[in-house]
């Protein structure tokens, strides 16, 4: 990692009530950088975002923010803002008025605090609602409000709590990209809390898969789908089937894995593997296909025991001769073919196939 | 803007008026006898002449009893309640308001118990509760005996029959009515926004004044009413703590009924503090109406 990283979380501990929430988080972000920390509730996405704001100390570890040490400092006093879960706008002011709070708290005089929030209303196409109360506004208004007051401090960092959570479908894939759009304008580094494993690909240059108070994985969108670590890794982005495997030999070209009696080759594992070991091989739904004959260098026999038609794919459901089910997402209606029923073989390319622990 | 939320409209409003008009009859019926012809009778009373006998009223119009409230000595009656009740409101904010938002703010275990201490002294009756204070502050009570103990004084102070303890019965007697207002408002109040003040720079006591303060006014605004209000009529609290000057509305009224059986006058200072009391209402309704938009900031 560079030296000149805007925000530098090192070892970060924190307990709540007795029960451990944060286990050593570390994690650097760059200027201008667009970052996910992605994990199930309750894995202390929202700790470590409040740790960042400052309204909650940690037991270990520190902040530093622009390479200076921002532990310890109050809130209010750090270059950083948040976007809340809940928006969290002031219910008894308009518009302006939350928007030019942190303006007004700082004694900027009304002009400029007027022609700041004209501009941040244009920024988040509201012109016109500045009297407006938030109660008057739908969730999607509420939402750019909340984005609008937060960025018009001009923060390094702007923080951003599972902001889209509570909007519907079509509205959250509209703002995904007015967001991407408003942080490329204004250079902001975000870090952008969801559990919304679609979100966090489309939108992030890194994402950090964060499990039971730890980073699992960090990396690229691209590095997280196609080289995951781990089977919490693999199992959260996408839909995958982990297969448990035996590794019987290891090689320079990669490993031999045991799987029911037969051997499967399989890619090279991103960590240290022994002969012996359990691993599982992740065979992502839309990545794997059967036929009645192997398709692909990998192939395993299986029974073909359901078939669906799910629009754009078929989703079928093969048993293999161990009994355990595996979904296949077929994309075109020919890899899809036999009838319920009968003795197909699983294939898959093992270059598109991940090891993981 | 793409999105657009449905307002949802209100359907078979009429039917639910008239659902409700019979659901509440018994209601309507039990007020307009009970309360409303009681106040109609007492504002009847209010015009008529007081019998020469003592006894009763002549049937016979007449203003001059409520010409007799710009007498000196009934005015000061009626400024002394005032001031007593504005003193009441007061302390009572400046004690309830902090107990009300730290019981808000506390576990919920220490919530149960500051809840307690509020509801428990409701369990007696509140002429006993005031008789316990004036075995407390009684000349030779345990606090005069305390303090010359301690060697503050040299003899008893006088603690009884004065303003201070009227003011200290009010306040002991009403304070619930602040607490427990100011708790709910408190307690409701959404606590991020205290963190997206903070968040946007401001210091603490500056996202006292202008966010927890404006949205939880309502709470205390309900208080202020629920002391004030009750305050006028406490006149037992005089009777029992205050000296021979201490006399409130409710005292001349109790007086002017069973010892000088003026009962038009008696009607007549009745009508007088109804009138205030629902002016007072009045003016809460239109504040509470706009409560959201209250704002000092």
């Amino acid at each position: 990692m560079s030296d000149n990283a805007l925000l530098r979380l090192s070892g970060l501990e924190k307990s709540i009530e007795g029960t451990q929430i944060l286990r050593g988080i570390s994690l650097d972000v760059q200027p201008g950088e667009f970052v996910t920390l992605l994990g199930p509730s309750g894995c202390g996405k929202t700790t470590t975002l409040r740790i960042i704001a400052g309204l909650l100390s940690p037991d270990a570890g520190t902040v530093s923010l622009d390479g200076r040490d921002i532990t310890n400092l109050v809130p209010e006093k750090r270059d950083v803002n948040t976007v809340f879960q809940n928006y969290a706008l002031f219910p008894h002011m308009n518009v302006e008025k939350n928007i030019s709070y942190g303006l007004r708290v700082r004694g900027v005089k009304k002009p400029e605090w007027q022609r700041r929030v004209a501009e941040m209303l244009r920024l988040v196409q509201l012109e016109g609602y500045e009297k407006r109360m938030p109660s008057q506004l739908s969730g999607g208004q509420r939402q750019r409000v909340a984005i609008a007051r937060a960025v018009v401090l001009n923060p390094k960092l702007l923080l951003l709590d599972e902001p889209l959570g509570a909007l519907d479908l079509k509205l959250r894939q509209q703002m995904q990209q007015e967001l991407k759009d408003i942080q490329k304008r204004l250079g902001i580094a975000f870090i952008y809390i969801t559990h919304d494993q679609e979100e966090a690909l489309n939108m992030s240059d890194r994402i950090a898969i964060m499990r039971e108070g730890q980073f699992e994985q960090i990396g690229t969108p691209e590095e997280i789908y196609e080289h995951p670590q781990t089977r919490f890794a693999a199992g959260f982005i996408g839909q995958t089937n982990l297969i448990e495997m035996d590794v019987q030999a290891v090689s320079e070209d990669g490993l031999t894995l045991a799987y029911g009696g037969a051997s499967v080759p399989a890619r090279r594992a991103e960590f240290p593997v022994q002969p012996g070991e359990k691993v599982a091989l992740s065979l992502r739904t839309e990545r794997i296909g059967y036929a009645r004959t192997p398709l692909e260098a990998c192939a395993l026999p299986a029974t073909l025991k359901s078939r669906h038609y799910a629009g754009g794919s078929m989703r079928a459901i093969l048993k293999m001769e161990t009994g355990r089910e595996v979904l296949v997402l077929c994309q075109s209606a020919q890899r899809a073919e036999g009838e319920i029923g009968d003795r197909v073989y699983l294939s898959w390319n093992p270059a598109e196939a991940p090891v993981v622990r | 803007m793409q999105e657009n939320e449905n307002m949802t409209e209100p359907r078979g409003e009429r039917r639910r008026d008239l659902s409700s008009l019979v659901l509440s009859a018994p209601m309507i019926t039990w007020t307009l006898v009970f309360v409303g012809a009681t106040i109609l009778y007492i504002v009847v009373l209010s015009f008529l002449k007081r019998s020469p006998d003592g006894f009763g009223v002549l049937p016979e119009f007449t203003l001059e009893n409520y010409a007799k409230l710009f007498n000196a000595n009934y005015a000061r009656v009626f400024w002394n309640t005032i001031v007593l009740g504005l003193q009441t409101t007061a302390l009572c904010v400046l004690i309830g308001y902090p107990f009300g938002y730290f019981m808000g703010r506390a576990t919920k275990k220490w919530r149960t118990i500051l809840m307690l201490l509020v509801i428990v002294p409701f369990w007696t009756n509140a002429l006993i509760r005031v008789y316990g204070w004036r075995i407390l502050l009684v000349g030779n009570g345990p606090i005069n005996q305390g303090l010359m103990a301690l060697g503050l004084i040299d003899r008893p102070l006088q603690l009884l029959n004065t303003h201070g303890a009227v003011l200290l019965g009010m306040v002991y007697a009403l304070l619930p009515f602040m607490i427990l207002p100011t708790y709910t408002s408190v307690e409701k109040m959404d606590w991020s926004l205290v963190d997206a003040g903070r968040d946007m720079g401001a210091r603490p006591w500056k996202v006292f004044l202008t966010v927890t303060l404006p949205l939880t006014a309502p709470g205390l605004l309900t208080g202020c009413v629920l002391v004030f209000v009750p305050s006028l009529a406490l006149f037992f609290m005089s009777d029992l703590l205050g000296g021979p000057s201490d006399l409130l509305i409710g005292n001349l009224v109790q007086e002017q009924l069973l010892q000088s059986r003026d009962w038009p006058f008696a009607a007549a200072l009745s009508v007088v503090l109804l009138v205030l009391t629902s002016l007072i209402m009045f003016v809460y309704r239109r504040l509470g109406g706009k409560s959201t938009d209250i704002s000092i900031f």
